[in-house]
This record gives structure tokens, sequence and C-alpha cells, in this order.
């Protein structure tokens, strides 16, 4: 139980077409991560399938069974915001128990419930407290801990990280890869960031625009990206797109390398530059050149490299690494 | 802060027009306490001076009081007050909430519609209002006077409730909807609680006017029944045309109905509890 399948999908608002025909098939107990940049619809998607927002075309099924009419608390999902979203004047178990309670469950049941979600979480020490005496990390385990306690078909989970600092994140994120395995539940996650994206998901959907450009998983879009959005997209930092005139290449319009993919000599390689700027992360070390030939490049190398801004050095592709895209955007293979 | 310094002469002028405005808002008041409890002859002699042994006199509460109804104009003031805020209220905050929560045709025209009801004096229409009144039976209830502020006084609880809901969090709103929780129940046990402090203030602004309103008590309901103490105190100037002491009497002690009420309202202005509830 859980599956979900989205067909030509379409939302406007008012004359803006903000969702553009989503066609995805969500199988049951797959972690599926909408990203994409700002504005593109991944929470109207989101808020589409919980039934917050109507459709203005196409049908939303869910376990089979079509849900376009179902109001959301009917739909079997359970949804975390990113903002928590918490009831301010209820208790962390009363947060969590609300949703049982209207929909009529039993008390003893609730509770049950309730004592489960919460040790899962380490909420246990909490529960009489008011949102207003939690920290932001925890609040957002006792928005987490009300979309458990309801045992529904699908997770729905909007940047729910993105209020959190870094360290808290990790944590968070490691928390949520844990939940996804024991509760075995189908999730679909939105998220900015391309490191939650990665480690998280079974199913990566990159959107822009409201129009899915790739699904797949992590490693295929990073592989074999389908086109000239999804391979800037994806990865970090992007892809280095070059001119193929500027190659000789003539059956392709660009020429992708990823800055991992290229090595760096001081004495000799496939094209010569001039460091611009050097970036020293610890584990890795960003370089970008000026290069004659292909414009402005970013290098990635691993461990710690000394270059100086100004260095004359060679910038050579791994065999077999490039992406050629056509005059359109889309990957020829 | 490093501000502190420059801030603290900024602080000590902003309180000394505070001050200022605020002792210029409340002599009136204080005068009017101070010589209700003076003989006839000392108000006039000596307007601004304090009671003393010779001139404490409370002859004007002892004729007020003996006035026989003034209990009963004292009741009629509160329920109407009480019940047209509460009215306005409850149906302001509703109107607000549709308005502010659900997009449909005719929205912004309606919210216009409301706010026009701010600018135009709703005594423009006493007429007519009169008319109605009489045709449906109401004139010498408390039930017009009711309905009549209730009309008055929400535009303006529309147009500030209305802006203070769109701030609530649609998140908190939605993830109600997730729960389960009816609109119904998501507008009184979510969005009513958030907007507490703004009730307050809309409270307070209605109840003033309707208090101290001379106008439609007398032409809507003048019986002796349904009397307020405002319009009961207008009676005194004119059963007693140089009896100030019952008059300045009337007033004071019509002053402390409107202070309980304000102090209930104000408490729940400052009291807090939306802190935490979305980030
Ligand atoms: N109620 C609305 N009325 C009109 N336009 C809307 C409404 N809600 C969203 N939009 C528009 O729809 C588009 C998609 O919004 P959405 O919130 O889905 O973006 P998003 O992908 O979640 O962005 P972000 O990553 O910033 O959260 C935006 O351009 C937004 O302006
Ligand atoms: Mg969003």
């Amino acid at each position: 139980m859980g599956s979900l399948q989205l067909k030509s999908v379409r939302k406007s608002f008012g004359t803006v077409d903000v969702i553009k025909g989503i066609d995805l098939d969500v199988k049951d107990g797959e972690f599926v991560i909408f990203v994409g940049p700002s504005g593109c619809g991944k929470s109207t998607l989101l808020r589409i399938i919980a039934g917050l927002e109507d459709a203005t075309s196409g049908s939303i099924t869910i376990d089979g069974a079509e849900v376009v009419t179902v109001p959301p608390a009917k739909r079997g999902i359970a949804m975390v915001f990113q903002s928590y979203a918490l009831y301010p004047h209820l208790s962390v178990k009363d947060n969590m128990g609300l949703g049982l309670k209207q929909a009529g469950t039993p008390k003893d049941e609730i509770e049950k419930r309730v004592s489960k979600a919460s040790a899962m979480l380490s909420l246990e020490k909490y529960l009489a407290r008011r949102p207003a005496e939690l920290s932001g990390g925890q609040r957002q385990r006792v928005a987490i801990g009300r979309a458990i306690v309801r045992e529904p078909k699908l997770f729905l989970f909007d940047e729910p990280l993105s209020n959190l600092d870094a360290a808290l994140r990790v944590n968070t994120r490691l928390e949520i890869a844990r939940l996804h395995r024991e509760l075995k539940a189908t999730m679909i996650y939105v998220t900015h960031d391309q490191v939650e994206a990665m480690t998280l998901a079974d199913k990566i959907v990159v959107l822009d625009a409201g129009v899915i450009q790739q699904v797949g998983s992590p490693m295929e879009l990073y592989n074999r990206p389908a086109n000239l959005f999804v391979a800037g997209f994806i990865g970090s930092p992007a892809m280095n797109f070059i001119d193929a005139g500027r190659l000789g290449v003539t059956d392709a319009k660009t020429i992708g390398v990823r800055p991992e993919h290229l090595s760096l000599s001081r004495d000799n390689g496939e094209w010569q530059g001039k460091v611009v700027h050097v970036e020293h992360l610890g584990a890795d070390t960003i370089i970008y050149l000026e290069s004659e030939k292909v414009g402005l490049i970013t290098v990635r190398l691993f461990g710690e490299h000394h270059y100086a801004v100004d260095d004359v050095v060679f910038a050579t592709s791994a065999a077999g690494q490039t992406h050629r895209f056509d005059a359109n955007g889309r990957a020829i293979r | 802060m490093s501000k502190a310094r420059t801030s603290l002469t900024r602080t000590s002028l902003v309180h000394l027009a505070l001050i200022s405005y605020a002792i210029i808002s409340v002599f009136p008041v204080f005068l009017t306490i101070i010589n209700s409890m003076k003989d006839r002859n000392a108000i006039f002699r000596n307007p601004m001076q304090l009671p003393s042994p010779k001139t404490f006199d409370l002859v004007g509460y002892y004729t007020v009081l003996g006035q026989g109804d003034f209990a009963n104009y004292f009741q009629n003031s509160f329920i109407v007050t009480v019940a047209s805020i509460a009215l306005v209220l409850l149906f302001g905050a509703m109107a607000a909430f549709a308005l502010s929560e659900y997009r449909f045709r005719g929205n912004t025209l309606m919210g216009l519609y409301l706010a026009i009801g701010i600018m135009i004096p709703i005594r423009l229409g006493t007429v007519a209002i009169l008319q109605g009144m009489v045709a449906t039976g109401l004139v010498n209830t408390l039930t017009a006077l009711v309905l009549v502020y209730t009309a008055q006084g929400i535009p303006l609880a529309v147009f500030i409730l209305s802006e203070f809901m769109r701030t609530v969090s649609d998140d908190l709103k939605n993830a109600g909807r997730i729960d389960g929780l009816s609109e119904y129940s998501i507008f009184f046990r979510l969005v009513l609680p958030l907007v507490r402090p703004a009730m307050a203030t809309v409270a307070v602004f209605t109840m003033i006017p309707i208090w101290n309103d001379l106008w439609f008590p007398l032409i809507l309901a003048p019986s002796e029944a349904t009397k307020t103490v405002t319009l009961g105190s207008q009676i005194f100037i004119g059963q007693f045309v140089t009896n100030w002491n019952a008059v300045l009497a009337a007033l004071s002690l019509a002053i402390f109905p409107v202070l309980v009420l304000y102090l209930v309202f104000s408490r729940q202005l400052i009291r807090g509890i939306t802190s935490g509830a979305v980030k």
C-alpha cells in the first residue's frame, strides 16, 4: 500500500500556468524527492497531492483509488511543513494526537501510537510541553511525529529541514532516512538541497517551470542527465558547459564536463588556462580557470593543492566522462 | 546593545510626549470626578480645587441613586454594549476569515463594500433605520440598539481582523485540514486564538462609541425602561437645569463599567500566545 499515480496534472492560478502536465508513478515504499529552482511549482504539486489545492485538470490516484474529490484528511496522507505548523495552544502530545482524535480513534490506541512515535523520535521528555517551549529541532521532530502517528500511506515533506541549522539538518536527515527504513512507507519530499536529494532519494524528480525534466535514481541523474537543465542542476559545483564549436566538435552543440572529471597539470594538457580563484574546502580544492579556448571553467581536485592566482595550468578531461548536448539542450547518447 | 545611550534621550522624549498626552486626556475625567464630590457652591467658586472636608458633599450621588431607575439604565447600557461587542466580534471575525482565507468571485468587491461602511457614518441612515424599526415593532427595545450598533461596528472589525488573519500561517491551517478539522474548527480553534489581541483591539474600539452614544438611544429607545446611562444623564440636565452635582455624579458613575470592560479586554491584548507556533 502507498503507491501514487499522477496523470497529466495541471494547475493554473488565474492565467498563470504553474504546473504544466505532470505524469508520475511512485511505487509503494519509494522515497521520491522533488527538486528544482525556487518557484518551479514543487510545493504546489505537493499541495495538490495532499488535496490542499485543487488541480485544474488531471487525475491523482493513491493506492489505485482516484482521490481528486477526497478531502485531505481522508486521503491517507500526512504532511510535514517547513514552518512546522504546530498548534500553539496544544501540548506536544495533543499536537500529535489531534488527527487521530478527529478521526474517532479510541483513546488507548492514540496513547499507544503517540508513545511509540515519541520513542522513535526521543520526544518522551517533552510530551507535556507547548511548542513555544521547544527548540527548532524539537519542533520539527514533533511535526514529524504528528505525521507518523497517523500511519499514513503517503508521507509528504515540504522542505522540512530548511529552517534548521547545518548540524541539526544532518542529524534530522539521518533520522528521516532511518524512519523510511523502519516504516517502509512511501515518502515524497521537496527540497532545494542537492545533498538531501542525493542522499535520501530512491528516485529524484527534477522540475523546472512546472514541467518534469527528468526522473531517475540519484546516480542516473548524475551520470546520464537527460538535458542541459538537469546536468547543470545536479552536482556541485555545477557542470562546465563548453561551446562545442570552440572544441571543433561538429555533432553536438554543447559539451559538458563535471569539475571533478577534470585534472590539472602545470606542464601539459588539453586546455591551457590561468587560475583566477582558488577555494580550499579541506577535502577538496576548487579552482576556477580562465581559458582562452573554452572560457571560464571550474575544476574540483580531491585533497589539498597549492595553486596561486595567475598560475598558468593545463586542464584535461577524463576519458568517457564528457556529456554531449544537441541544439535543443537534449543529451546525445 | 550599542544604541542604548542614544536611545535614552529618544525614549525620554517619547515618554514625555506620551505622559503629556495622557495628562491632557485624563484631566477632564479627573475634573468630573473631583467636582462630583463637592457641594454646589464649591463647584462654581473653585472648580479646580480638590474636595476638602468643608466642601465634600455626596449630594449628587444621592440624587442620582435616589432617582429610581439609574440601576436600570446601567443594566441597559451594559446589555447593549456587551451584546453588540459579542455580535460584532463573532460576525466580524467570520466575515474577515472568509475574505482573507477563501478565493471566491467578488471577494475584493465585498471587502471594498465593507470598507465603505467605515467611511460613511451610519447616522446618515437614521430616518430609514427608524422607519425599519417602526415597521418591525422594535422601537423602544434594546434589540433595536444592538442591531444598529452591530451594523455600525462590523466594517471596522472586518477591516482590522482580516488584516490580522492574513498573517496566520497557511501551513497551520493546512495542517489542521490534514488532521481532519472542519473549516469551522479551523476558524474557532486555530485562527481565533491567534488573533485574540486583534479581537481585543476591535472590542475596545467598538465599545467606547456604543457606551457613549446618545443619538440612537434618544431616537430608537427613549422609553423609561430602555434608557441607557448616557441618555439617562442627559435627562438629568433637562430636569435639574442647574443641578451639576447630579450630572457630574452620573457621568462619574458611567465611567466605571466601561473601565472594567476595558481592563478585561486589555489583558487579552497583552497576552501573547502566538509565540512559537510558527517560526
Ligand atoms: N495562491 C497562489 N496564487 C497565485 N500564484 C501562486 C499561488 N501559489 C503559488 N503561486 C505561484 O506558483 C509558482 C510555484 O509556487 P511554489 O510555491 O509551488 O514554488 P516552489 O517550487 O515550492 O518554490 P520554493 O522552492 O521557493 O518553495 C510560483 O511562481 C508562485 O508565484
Ligand atoms: Mg515551496
